[in-house]
């Protein structure tokens, strides 16, 4: 780990006298109940460089950009702007003291015009002091021009794509004599040409000395826009330094906090080190799976008794192919085939007739009813085929949920107890047991020990491993490497959207899909992969 | 996750004082008790056989309304046009006696699905707001009535309409029995029938249930037909008992009594939850309050503020069984 300053001086020695960062964090702390998001972070940001900041999910990415802008006021440390010290009470101070934000979704006003949003609360006022729009629509029009938007600025904001509108919010950011712009996953909307403009105002902010601080999962936009990087990872920081001087491999693992060097495999989690007995017939094969800025024609092939991990960085497309495998993402194009035949209708319903079982990623959003009990939230799913003429039949509900409390060692004081109650492991082990009680053929698990205490993480895996023994075919997604490596037979590498790259075999260890993911080398396509590898370069 | 919690204490948390989870729970029914034993003591002729079969016979509309707005707010709706449903049906019922009650009666309340039909596909398959949604026909179902009937009162003579309004059985007024009835057959729906399983899940987490594979947009036109069926079995009850097919002001005002019966018996609105006992007690509590306060001789505005003062503890004491 590097020292900031160090990274500080290193970056300012181009300039002498060395003038104070234009924006800097020191040892910056945040907390939330029962969460540290930001421990002892600095951050310094040079005038006119392009900072991209990077970590993986929960690394205080959000939350070092929300105490910069004032949406957060930290705990401990300070922030000084142009080497003064400043206390930011509300977004509005921040913006004021010229650090403009763009969020990953729009937040703009999309009722009003597109030249009311670029200039709302700052709108050129006539000699009534009312709002002069004649000139507030020529500035605007003459602004989004340099953008590459050309649209009549009276239009209303929703009418416009969501890149223009992405555009637009860039426009008012950067007009509004900003010094410092934050950008939030600018690209994850746009199209390729609408990057290209993005990239070129960028190069235009960095000749005016304005600084961007870039935050982005797609390593291809940070090697090509941003001078210095900082990692962070478990809310604490862990390097500064030149991008330059990291190649990818390091930059992954740095994220990811594994070390190249020592790549170990001595079992820290809980699957056993034999792979499983797999079948050679796949009971879920999917060709082509697309759609728009998510998908990008992913193919795999799913067999009885095999656990195939999904790796890949945070956006790199892994949940919504397990979603639109699960018929809860509608498609552009692509076929599902389940024991041979062909989904036609897309729906989680028909999903889960044909017996695909999606564990969601988020848990609280997508996953548990919290004022229903935990025999209410297990039978779920199952509602219909415990019931005669409509009407649920109790004994059956309390004798599969008998079961799968014991046999999931569900930790609740009765089966009546509210889900909500219940802690994290114990929730997503209702869950496990919601959609296990439909005895399904592929089960798809997302992320399914995030965020759970260490023994149900114990408990969780061992069962994946049980569960793909007694024939289950499982697709498992995690960020936790060691987990991905000893849980799955084979794993399939998913960069932005497409595939890139499968390993299996004696392929399966760290320092392969490290390589993979920093998008080295993809690994080399072995027998038994040419099917998906075939279509890769079909397209 | 904000959710974690160390998993020893899988126990129900005891740190909150036990009062308002007391009060959360049985609060409405004591209310009820408490007004009635007030009542024996302080007001003359309150708890005769008389007077409380008056009071219940009043009451049983708006039950049998707030049955089904409880429904739809246990899906995180809202259903506005229950006063132009029961007007739509009073005004269907004269019109077909000619062919028999029954092809009558079987008019009126299919005129309520066909409004629940409406609001359920404007807000699951079209994606309207509730709120919304069920205004177009809370505006519009009343023309409509007005337009059937012509604008006008009609007399209703048909001996077995008027039997409905005014007939008993066992010494119990039909409309109370069919209440009662209806509320025990909503109780169960919601309890033990898949269909109400699935309205309760839904209004709790309706992008976890759409992932469950259930079938959200069917669920929810459902409990919009039911809701609007109950209101035109409301609006033939009430025809009855007024003797009198009147759609311009039959159901006035209907929604928020029933939205208030609902609130008041600890229904959240944000959905999830749905207390059927729960609304027929709402229902009551506010029946009883005015009825007492206007036997001490009050002005109905008194027995507005008491109410808006019930109203408002009820939705205090709601807030906090959500935040727990």
């Amino acid at each position: 780990m590097k020292p900031p300053e160090a990274a500080a001086s290193a970056a300012a020695g181009r300039q002498s006298p060395a003038p104070p960062p234009v924006l800097e964090a020191r040892g910056v702390s945040k907390h939330f109940p029962g969460v540290v998001a930001l421990d002892d972070v600095s951050f310094t940001l040079e005038a006119g460089e392009t900072h991209a900041l990077v970590g993986e999910n929960g690394a205080g990415k959000s939350t070092l950009i929300k105490v910069l802008t004032g949406v957060h006021r930290p705990d401990g440390g300070e922030l000084r702007l142009s080497g003064q010290e400043v206390h930011f009470a509300r977004p509005f101070e921040a913006q004021q003291a010229g650090i403009s934000t763009i969020y990953q979704e729009v937040n703009l006003v999309p009722l009003l015009s597109v030249a009311r949003n670029v200039f709302l609360g700052r709108e050129p006022r006539n000699r009534f002091r009312l709002i002069d729009f004649p000139r507030m629509n020529s500035e605007a029009a003459a602004l989004l021009d340099g953008f590459g938007v050309r649209v009549d600025p009276r239009r209303p904001l929703h009418t416009l794509g969501v890149g223009a509108q992405q555009m637009v919010a860039l426009a008012r950011a950067v007009s509004v004599n900003a010094q410092v712009v934050v950008m939030d996953e600018p690209t994850s909307s746009l199209e390729p040409r609408e990057v290209e403009t993005l990239f070129g105002v960028i190069a235009d902010l960095r000749r005016q000395g304005i600084a961007v601080v870039y935050v982005s999962h797609r390593m291809d936009e940070l090697y090509r826009v941003c001078d210095r990087v900082t990692v962070l990872r478990d809310g604490r920081h862990i390097h500064t330094g030149d991008l330059a001087e990291l190649d990818r491999m390091q930059l992954v693992s740095m994220m990811l906090g594994r070390e190249i060097t020592e790549v170990r495999r001595h079992g820290v989690t809980s699957f056993s080190q034999e792979g499983h007995d797999v079948e050679r017939r796949p009971v879920l094969k999917a060709e082509g799976l697309a759609r728009r800025h998510q998908l990008d024609g992913i193919s795999l092939n799913l067999h009885p008794g095999e656990v195939l991990g999904l790796g890949g960085l945070l956006g790199s497309g892994r949940s919504e192919t397990a979603k639109a495998l699960a018929g809860a993402l509608t498609l552009d194009a692509g076929k599902i085939s389940i024991d041979g035949s062909v989904q036609r209708r897309h729906s989680s319903a028909s999903a889960i007739r044909a017996g695909i079982s999606l564990l969601p990623e988020d848990r609280k959003a997508e996953g548990v009813v919290p004022g229903l009990s935990v025999r209410e939230n297990i039978v779920l799913a199952a509602l219909p085929r415990l019931s005669r003429a409509g009407i649920v039949s109790r004994g059956r509900q309390d004798r599969i949920v008998e079961i799968f409390m014991k046999r999931l060692r569900i930790k609740a004081s009765s089966p009546e107890q509210k889900v909500g109650e219940l802690s994290g492991g114990n929730q997503q082990k209702v869950l496990l047991a919601r959609w296990l009680c439909l005895e399904p053929k592929v089960l798809l698990l997302d992320e399914p020990t995030r965020g759970i205490d260490v023994g149900a993480k114990a408990e969780v895996q061992a069962l994946i491993d049980e569960l793909a023994q007694q024939g289950l075919a499982v697709l498992l997604i995690s960020s936790d490497i060691e987990e991905l490596i000893e849980g799955a037979d084979r794993i399939l590498v998913l960069r932005s959207g497409a595939s890139a790259g499968e390993l299996t075999g004696d392929q399966v260890t760290e320092g392969a899909l490290l390589e993979a993911l920093a998008d080295h080398s993809p690994a080399a396509p072995e027998a038994g992969t040419t099917e998906n590898a075939g279509e890769e370069a079909a397209r | 996750m904000t959710t974690t919690q160390p998993a020893a204490t899988a126990e129900r948390p005891l740190s909150k004082s036990r009062a308002p989870a007391w009060f959360q729970e049985y609060g409405v029914y004591a209310a009820v008790a408490t007004l009635l034993v007030f009542n024996a003591f302080f007001t003359e002729h309150f708890l005769t056989v008389d007077n409380l079969r008056t009071q219940l016979i009043q009451v049983a509309p708006i039950v049998i309304v707030a049955l089904g707005m409880a429904l739809v707010i246990g899906t995180e709706g809202v259903d506005l046009s229950v006063g132009s449903a029961m007007a739509l049906s009073a005004a269907l019922l004269p019109l077909y006696l000619g062919y028999g009650l029954v092809p009558a009666l079987f008019i009126a309340l299919l005129a309520g699905a066909a409004v629940g039909a409406v609001n359920g596909t404007l807000v699951s398959v079209v994606g309207l707001q509730p709120i919304v949604a069920t205004l177009a026909l809370f505006v519009g179902g009343r023309g409509i009535a007005l337009v059937v009937a012509d604008g006008q009162l009609k007399q209703i003579t048909n001996p077995d309409v008027l039997a409905l309004g005014t007939g008993s059985f066992l010494g119990v007024p039909l409309v109370v029995l069919i209440a009662g009835v209806l509320t025990l057959a909503v109780a169960f729906l919601v309890q033990r029938t898949t269909f109400g399983r699935q309205v309760v899940a839904i209004g709790g987490n309706r992008s976890a249930a759409a992932l469950a594979g259930l079938p959200v947009k069917r669920v929810l036109t459902g409990v919009y037909v039911l809701c609007g069926v109950l209101a035109a079995l409301a609006g033939i009850l009430a025809t009855a008992r007024l003797t009198a097919s009147d759609p311009s002001s039959l159901g006035n005002l209907m929604e928020l009594s029933a939205i208030t019966a609902v609130v008041v018996g600890g229904t959240p609105l944000s959905g999830g939850s749905i207390r059927v006992l729960g609304t027929v007690a709402g229902a009551l509590l506010m029946q009883l309050l005015t009825a007492t306060l206007v036997k001490h001789n009050l002005p109905d505005s008194t027995a507005q503020m008491a109410q808006a003062v019930i109203i408002i503890i009820a939705v205090y004491v709601a807030r906090e069984r959500r935040s727990r």
